[in-house]
């Protein structure tokens, strides 16, 4: 059956502490990739869904972001919407 | 006075919790199953410690969706008492009752240790027994209790006195060191426009006898006592009752 999947990226807001982004900055450092100077480290999840046009799609799955998969007082999310190759 | 306790699947402070308020304060207290749909008469609703469906997600995004937390909403809507401690309090804060959020220590580490947090609020059911800059010691354990909020937040909570606990240390200021977890402003913990609803990452519950570490937290729950027993004489918006003299 044909379907969707949904890419969903879920990261700390900015100005929002994120300690494991910091961690793993130093620990890149340690290992001599000083070039970087910023790290931050999210969530990503795949959603596969019936394809019940896109549009609706998009619109139920910022609902399930802004209700469940992400907070918004700390993190923000991105989607990215395609077929489902498998 | 009525306590209820709510067990979620991962809950792991359910049990003191239960046993502070029949065996401690002498009270009635019922466990509410996380699938109840209603409070079964409870005066006080606590949310205890633990890791509620896991922890998976984010601490406490499961939990908040749950049937028994609809009916803690109606209850805090209505003006009832509501306390989350520890994962209860990141419950309360999923679920909007409670402004901000709890996200990993700024160290990284799961922090088990006795802490000391000041009073800095006595104007709740929960702290209206202590005095203002009173310092207690209670235990801490939690990798998620750094509260975090934007600033407007953390502002509007400091200009309306809704910082209810703030780590500090011994001499009771609220220094970097003293502060077990990152939390902005050094929070311990807050409660919500109205006042009945009020979460903290310390263990109250654990601090409630000499032989296993102290009676700090005994004030609290002593507090919830005499706030319940007042209302008790009161109508249903809180008017007093016509004296019958």
């Amino acid at each position: 059956m044909p379907g969707l999947l949904a890419r969903v990226y879920v990261t700390p807001k900015r100005g929002i502490l994120d300690p494991q982004g910091k961690a793993v900055q130093h620990s890149l450092h340690a290992l001599g990739f000083t070039e970087v100077h910023d790290v931050k480290v999210g969530k990503y999840i795949e959603l596969r869904l019936r394809d019940a046009g896109r549009e609706a799609a998009g619109t139920r799955i910022r609902e399930m972001c802004e209700r469940l998969l992400a907070n918004g007082v700390i993190e923000d999310f991105r989607v990215e919407l395609g077929e489902d190759g498998h | 006075m009525r306590w209820g306790v709510v067990v979620f699947p991962g809950s792991n402070d359910d049990r003191d919790a239960l046993r502070v308020a029949e065996r401690v304060l002498g009270d009635q207290a019922v466990a509410l199953w996380h699938k109840d749909q209603d409070l079964k008469g409870a005066d006080c609703v606590i949310l205890p410690g633990g890791f509620s469906y896991g922890d998976y997600l984010r601490c406490g995004a499961m939990a908040k969706f749950s049937p028994v937390m609809e009916a803690v909403a109606r209850h805090a809507r209505d003006g009832g008492r509501v306390l989350g401690f520890c994962n209860g309090f990141q419950i309360l804060c999923e679920s909007g009752l409670l402004p901000g959020a709890l996200v990993r220590n700024r160290s990284l580490s799961f922090v088990c240790d006795v802490v000391t947090v000041r009073v800095e609020t006595t104007d709740t059911f929960f702290t209206r027994g202590c005095g203002v800059g009173e310092l207690l010691r209670l235990p801490i354990k939690h990798g998620e209790g750094c509260y975090v909020a934007d600033e407007g937040t953390l502002a509007a909570l400091e200009r309306e006195d809704r910082v209810v606990f703030r780590y500090v240390d011994v001499n009771g200021r609220p220094a970097a060191d003293a502060n077990p977890n990152g939390s902005l402003g050094n929070v311990a913990g807050v409660c919500n426009a109205g006042r009945n609803v009020v979460g903290l990452m310390p263990h109250p519950e654990h601090a409630v006898e000499r032989l296993t570490g102290g009676e700090d937290g005994l004030r609290l729950f002593r507090s919830v006592q005499a706030s319940v027993r007042e209302w008790a004489g009161r109508g249903p918006a809180g008017e007093p009752l016509a004296s019958t003299s």
